[in-house]
C-alpha cells in the first residue's frame, strides 16, 4: 500500500524536540481536523441548526404549537402566515417542527448515552474477563438483537405506558447490545496489548485497567457509532411517534405529526413531508458527522 | 560493465505531498544494476530503502511522486511506460519478494494455484503447462514434496516455506530483476540461513539482477556483490560488498559497525558505540551533509554549507564525505572478552521441572491433547547478573516469561523468587512487596505504552501502585526516574506517538524499575529497534544493571545481543532447554548441536569469516506433534540413529555446563572444535 511505504519512510520523523506537548485530553486537538472535512460540516451545520431551533422554540416559533388557527383551515397550504402551512388541526407546522426538535433532542441524547454507558460497561466486562460472563452476556445481547424490536417497543410500551422516560429506557435496553458487541470487540483486542500486561504487573485493579487502560482506546470507534446510533435513535423516535406510542398527545412529536396527516397525503401532501423532511435532515446530519469522524480516524 | 545496466538510477528524486508540505524522501539517488549483480541496499528505517524499491516498480501511490531524475530499466524510462506496458514489467521482468510472505499470499487459494496463475497471465500457457511450471519452481526452491505441497493453502505452511513459494512465484516468470525487500526479516535465524542459502544458489543459475533491501547488515555480505548504505534517503557509501565492510569509509557506515553486537565480544570489553542523536525530518532537509548532525568528524564550515558531492576513493567506492580521505582508518571493534568472567553469585530466582501444557477445549467441555510449551524447564538465575534465554519462535521462552510475570500460571513444575513460590501465583494475587520485586520490559515498544495516557502517568501510576507512593510524591519522583533512563524530564508531558521507539522503550524500562525491581524480565526489547537505537538501549540496561544491582533475566533469538549481555545462557528448543550455563562456556566448544546450527547461521557483517553455515533442513516440529525422544532429532546434522527419536537425551553436566544431548561431549568437542568461530 502506498500510503505504508509513504508512513514507513517518514516514520522515524521522530520527534523533533521542539515539538509542543499536549498535556489536556486534546478535546480541541482532536475535533480541529473536522473542519477540513467536508461531509463533517454540513453535519455539524445541520446538527447545530436543529439544536438552535429546539433551544430557541419558545422565542423563534410564530405561533404556539398546540394553538389550532381555525382562519387557515381553508387553505392549510404554506403562505405568508404560515411558512410551512398548518395540519389538518389548522396548527402552524413550522412551530411545531420547532418545538418537536426540542423533544427529540432531549430524548435521544440521553438515551444514546444511556445505551453507550451500558453497552460500554456490559461489553467491557464480557471482553475483558471472557468465560461464563461472556457467554451470558453475548447469548442475552443475542436473543435482544434477534427480537423484532418494533413489537419490543410495543409491548413494553403499552405495559408500561408512554413517557419520554420509558422511551429512554427502551431505546436504551435495545440499542445497549449493539454498542456491546462492539466495545467488546475491541476490549477482546486490546486486553492482550503489552500495556494491559503492564497494568496487570503494577497491580492495577480490573475496573481500572478496563476504564482507564481499555476504554480510552475503544473510543474512537465508540464515537463513531454514538454519532450513526444518534441517528437511528431519531428514526426510532419517529417510528414510535408514528406507531401512536410516542411522545403522548398534544406535544408536538415530528413521527406523531406524519401519523395524524399521512391520510392526507393526497391532498395535502406538506403536512406529513416537512416533518419527514425534519426527521431524515437531522439523522443525515448526524450520519454526515460520523462519516467525518470515520474519516480522521483512518487518517491518524 | 560492458553491458547496459538492467536497472539504473539517474538522479532520482522522490517526494511525498503531505499535508504539511512535500516531503523530499529522496533527493537524488544514482545506482546501477548489472545484468547477473545483486545489490545490497542497507539503512536503518526511514533511511528510504523502501521508497526506492516502490519507486523502480512505479508504486508509490498519489502522494509519492519521482519529481526529477530517471529510473531506466532494460534502459527504457519506467516514467514512460503506459499502464499496459507497465503491466507487462511488474511481475513479468521485475519481480518483488516483500517481507511478509502471508500478506503477498493469497489466503483462499492453494499455492499451487497461485503459482500457476504467473504462466498464465503472463505467457498465456495452458493449465498442464503452467502446472508443471508450477511444480519445477517448487523444487527448484527446494521444498519438499512439492507434489503434496501443490494443493496446500498458504496457512497450512510455514513462514519459511511461504517464503519459497513468493521466491518460486518471483523466480517462475524469469525476470530480469529481482527486487527483495527485507525477504528474511520476519524469520528465524535458522529458516534465515536457509532462505539465504536458497537465494545465493538461485542466483547463479538464473543470473537474475537482484537488488536486496535489508537493515541487516549481516545478510547484506552474505548475499550481494555491491551494497549502498543509505541514510536519509542519500546513498552515502556505495561500493563491493568486501571493501565497504573492511574499509568503510563513510562515518555512518563505520557507525553502524560499531555499534553493532558481535559474537565475539561482551560487555565486559566496554559498552558499545551507538551513533548519536537522531534522524532528521525529511521536510526540513539541512543544506550540507545530512549527517553532519550526528557527525563525529564533522567539521561546521566544510561539511554544513552545500551539497556533499560524491567521492570516488576507487573507481568502484563512491562515498559521499568531503572528509572521506582525510578520516582515520577504521578497525573492526574486535576485543575477546577482557578478564576474568565475574565469579557466580547468589541464586535469586530458582526454576525447576517448570512445565507448561495448553488445554484446547472443544465446545462441550471435551479435552484435547494439549499444546506443551514447555517441558521440565530447570534454571537459576543469580543476583545481580543477566540470565539470557535464547531460541527462535516456538520455543517457549515467552511462556516462560509470562510464567515468571504472573501473566500465565505453570502447569506443573517450581520458580521460587527467594523462596517464595510464583509458577502459579497471576500477579493479580502476587502480595504488592512480590510484585514489585519482578517486573517486565516487553517487545513491542509500540504497544508497551498506552496511547491514551503521557509517559508521566504511566511512570507515575507504577511508583505509586508498587512502591506507595502519594501522588503528589510520585509527580516528583517522574523526573528522576525519566533521567535515570537518559530521557529528560520534560518527556513526561509526551504521548507514546510523539516518541520514538528506542525512548518508548526506555519509558518503559523505567515503568518496569519504578518499584525498585529485583529482577527485570525483558522479553525481546530490542529486537524491534534499530542497531544503532538497539546499541543504546543495550548500554542502558547493562550500566542500570551495575547501577541498581538489579537481576536482568533477557529474552532475545539475537545471539550477539546475548553474548554481549549475558553472564549465563539457557538455549531453548521446543519446550526444552537443551543447553545452559556460563555465557563465555555456551559459546565456546562443545556445543548442542542446535546451539552449534544457530551459531553457525548467525549473521555476521564481516566478510572475512568463511563461516561454513549449518543448514537445518525441514521446519520445527508442530508443538502439538513432538518428537518421542530428543526434541530436536528431526532436524539434527549430527543425528546419531534410532536413540535420538526414541529415548530422551540424557542431561550431561561439565562441572556448569548443560547439555542435554546422546553424544558424548567429549565427542561433540572433538567434531566442533575444528577452527569455525570463536
Amino acid at each position: 500500500m502506498p500510503s505504508d511505504a509513504n508512513t514507513a519512510a517518514l516514520a522515524p520523523v521522530a520527534v523533533p524536540a521542539a515539538r509542543p506537548a499536549r498535556t489536556g485530553p486534546g478535546f480541541a486537538h482532536t475535533l480541529l481536523p473536522l473542519a477540513s472535512s467536508p461531509p463533517a460540516m454540513v453535519g455539524i451545520a445541520l446538527i447545530l441548526f436543529w439544536s438552535a431551533a429546539a433551544l430557541l422554540a419558545p422565542w423563534i416559533a410564530p405561533y404556539p404549537p398546540n394553538a389550532p388557527d381555525l382562519l387557515a383551515l381553508a387553505d392549510p397550504t404554506p403562505s405568508a402566515r404560515h411558512l410551512l402551512g398548518t395540519d389538518h388541526l389548522g396548527r402552524d407546522i413550522l412551530s411545531r417542527l420547532l418545538w418537536g426538535a426540542r423533544t427529540v433532542l432531549a430524548v435521544a441524547p440521553v438515551a444514546v448515552l444511556g445505551a453507550t454507558t451500558l453497552g460500554s460497561l456490559v461489553g467491557l466486562v464480557a471482553g475483558y474477563y471472557r468465560g461464563w460472563i461472556d457467554v451470558v452476556v453475548t447469548r442475552i445481547s443475542d436473543i435482544v438483537l434477534s427480537f423484532p424490536v418494533i413489537i419490543l417497543y410495543m409491548i413494553i410500551l403499552a405495559t408500561y405506558g408512554s413517557s419520554a422516560l420509558n422511551i429512554i429506557l427502551v431505546i436504551t435496553v435495545t440499542k445497549a447490545p449493539i454498542i456491546a458487541r462492539i466495545v467488546r470487540g475491541i476490549t477482546l483486542e486490546l486486553r492482550g496489548r503489552e500495556y494491559v500486561a503492564a497494568a496487570k504487573m503494577r497491580g492495577e485493579r480490573p475496573l481500572a485497567i478496563m476504564l482507564t487502560e481499555i476504554l480510552p482506546n475503544a473510543s474512537g470507534p465508540l464515537i463513531v457509532d454514538v454519532c450513526l446510533r444518534m441517528g437511528y435513535t431519531i428514526i426510532t423516535i419517529g417510528v414510535l411517534g408514528f406507531l401512536g406510542i410516542g411522545l403522548p398527545p398534544p406535544d408536538p412529536d415530528w413521527g406523531g405529526m406524519v401519523k395524524d396527516t399521512y391520510g392526507l397525503m393526497s391532498v395535502w401532501p406538506h403536512m406529513s413531508l416537512f416533518p419527514c423532511a425534519a426527521i431524515s435532515s437531522l439523522t443525515v446530519g448526524f450520519n454526515l458527522l460520523a462519516v467525518g469522524l470515520r474519516e480522521i480516524g483512518l487518517r491518524d | 560493465m560492458t553491458e547496459a545496466p538492467v536497472l539504473a538510477l539517474d538522479n532520482a528524486r522522490v517526494s511525498f505531498f503531505l499535508r504539511a508540505g512535500e516531503a523530499n524522501v529522496i533527493p537524488g539517488l544514482s545506482l546501477a544494476i548489472q545484468q547477473g549483480e545483486a545489490f545490497g541496499l542497507v539503512g536503518e528505517s526511514g533511511s528510504g530503502k523502501s521508497t526506492v524499491a516502490l519507486a523502480i516498480m512505479r508504486y508509490l501511490g498519489r502522494a509519492g511522486r519521482l519529481t526529477s531524475g530517471r529510473i531506466l530499466f532494460g534502459g527504457r524510462d519506467m516514467a514512460g511506460l503506459d499502464p499496459a506496458a507497465l503491466r507487462a514489467v511488474r511481475g513479468r521482468q521485475i519481480a518483488m519478494v516483500y517481507q511478509d510472505p502471508m500478506s503477498s499470499l493469497n489466503p483462499v487459494m492453494t499455492v499451487g494455484r497461485q503459482l500457476m496463475e504467473v504462466p498464465v497471465l503472463h505467457d498465456r500457457a495452458g493449465a498442464a503447462e503452467a502446472r508443471a511450471q508450477a511444480l519445477a519452481a517448487m523444487a527448484e526452491v527446494e521444498l519438499p514434496d512439492p507434489a503434496a505441497m501443490f494443493g496446500r493453502y498458504p496457512h497450512e505452511l510455514s513462514g519459511g516455506q511461504q517464503q519459497r513459494i513468493v521466491i518460486a512465484m518471483a523466480l517462475i516468470a524469469r525476470p530480469a530483476l529481482l527486487i527483495m525487500d527485507e525477504p528474511t526479516t520476519g524469520l528465524d535465524v535458522t529458516v534465515e540461513a536457509a532462505i539465504l542459502d536458497l537465494v545465493r544458489a538461485l542466483r547463479e543459475r538464473h543470473g537474475a539482477a537482484i537488488l536486496f533491501i535489508s537493515h541487516n547488515l549481516g545478510t547484506v555480505a552474505q548475499i550481494c556483490d555491491r551494497v549502498g548504505v543509505m541514510y536519509g534517503g542519500e546513498l552515502v557509501e556505495e561500493g563491493p560488498v568486501r571493501t565497504v565492510f573492511r574499509h568503510p569509509a563513510h562515518p555512518y557506515t563505520r557507525g553502524l559497525l560499531d555499534c553493532l553486537p558481535t559474537l565475539g565480544r561482551d560487555k565486559h570489553a566496554g559498552a558499545l558505540r551507538p551513533i548519536p542523536g537522531q534522524v532528521g525530518s525529511p521536510l526540513a532537509r539541512p543544506p550540507g551533509c545530512i549527517f553532519a548532525p550526528r557527525c563525529a568528524f564533522v567539521q561546521p564550515g566544510r561539511c554544513t554549507t552545500h551539497p556533499i558531492p560524491h567521492l570516488a576513493l576507487t573507481p568502484a567506492h563512491r562515498v559521499q564525505c568531503v572528509r572521506a580521505a582525510e578520516l582515520p582508518a577504521w578497525a573492526r571493534p574486535r576485543a575477546a572478552s577482557a578478564g576474568a568472567p565475574p565469579e557466580q553469585a547468589a541464586a535469586i530466582l530458582r526454576i525447576e521441572r517448570l512445565g507448561k501444557r495448553y488445554q484446547v477445549q472443544s465446545l462441550f467441555g471435551a479435552k484435547g491433547p494439549g499444546v506443551i510449551a514447555l517441558e521440565d524447564v530447570r534454571l537459576v538465575a543469580q543476583r545481580g547478573r543477566t540470565l539470557a534465554i535464547v531460541g527462535e519462535s516456538g520455543c517457549g521462552k515467552s511462556s516462560l516469561a509470562r510464567i515468571l510475570a504472573g501473566l500465565h500460571p505453570a502447569s506443573t513444575g517450581i520458580a521460587e523468587l527467594d523462596g517464595a513460590p510464583i509458577a502459579t501465583l497471576p500477579v493479580e494475587r502476587r502480595p504488592p512487596r512480590l510484585r514489585r520485586r519482578l517486573q517486565m520490559v516487553f517487545q513491542n515498544p509500540d504497544a508497551t505504552l498506552n496511547p491514551s495516557h503521557t509517559v508521566g502517568y504511566a511512570i507515575a501510576r507504577s511508583l505509586r501502585r508498587l512502591k506507595g507512593l502519594s501522588s503528589a510524591e510520585a509527580r516528583q519522583t517522574v523526573g528522576a526516574l525519566l533521567e535515570s533512563v537518559e530521557l529528560p524530564a520534560e518527556f513526561r508531558h509526551r504521548r507514546p506517538h510523539q516518541l520514538s521507539g528506542g525512548q518508548k522503550q526506555r519509558v518503559a524500562i523505567a515503568r518496569a524499575l519504578a518499584g525498585d525491581a529485583d529482577i527485570l524480565l525483558a522479553d525481546e526489547p530490542v529486537s524491534a529497534l534499530d542497531v544503532s537505537v538497539q546499541a543504546t538501549v543495550i548500554n542502558l540496561l547493562s550500566r542500570l544493571q551495575s547501577a541498581r544491582g538489579t537481576t536482568l533475566i533477557f529474552i532475545s533469538h539475537d545471539l550477539a545481543v546475548v553474548r554481549y549481555l549475558a553472564d549465563s545462557v539457557a538455549v531453548m528448543y521446543l519446550g526444552r532447554v537443551i543447553e545452559a550455563g556460563p555465557a563465555a562456556r555456551v559459546f565456546a566448544p562443545p556445543f548442542h548441536p542446535y546451539t552449534e546450527a544457530l551459531l553457525s547461521a548467525a549473521p555476521n557483517p564481516d566478510p572475512d569469516t568463511h563461516a561454513q553455515r549449518i543448514v537445518l533442513r525441514g521446519a520445527l516440529p508442530s508443538a502439538v506433534d513432538r518428537p518421542k525422544g530428543c526434541v530436536f532429532s528431526t532436524r539434527c546434522p549430527r543425528r546419531l540413529g534410532p536413540i535420538c527419536d526414541e529415548t530422551s537425551p540424557p542431561e550431561q553436566d561439565l562441572d556448569g555446563l548443560r547439555i542435554v544431548c546422546h553424544i558424548p561431549t567429549p565427542d561433540l568437542a572433538a567434531a566442533q572444535s575444528a577452527p569455525r568461530r570463536p
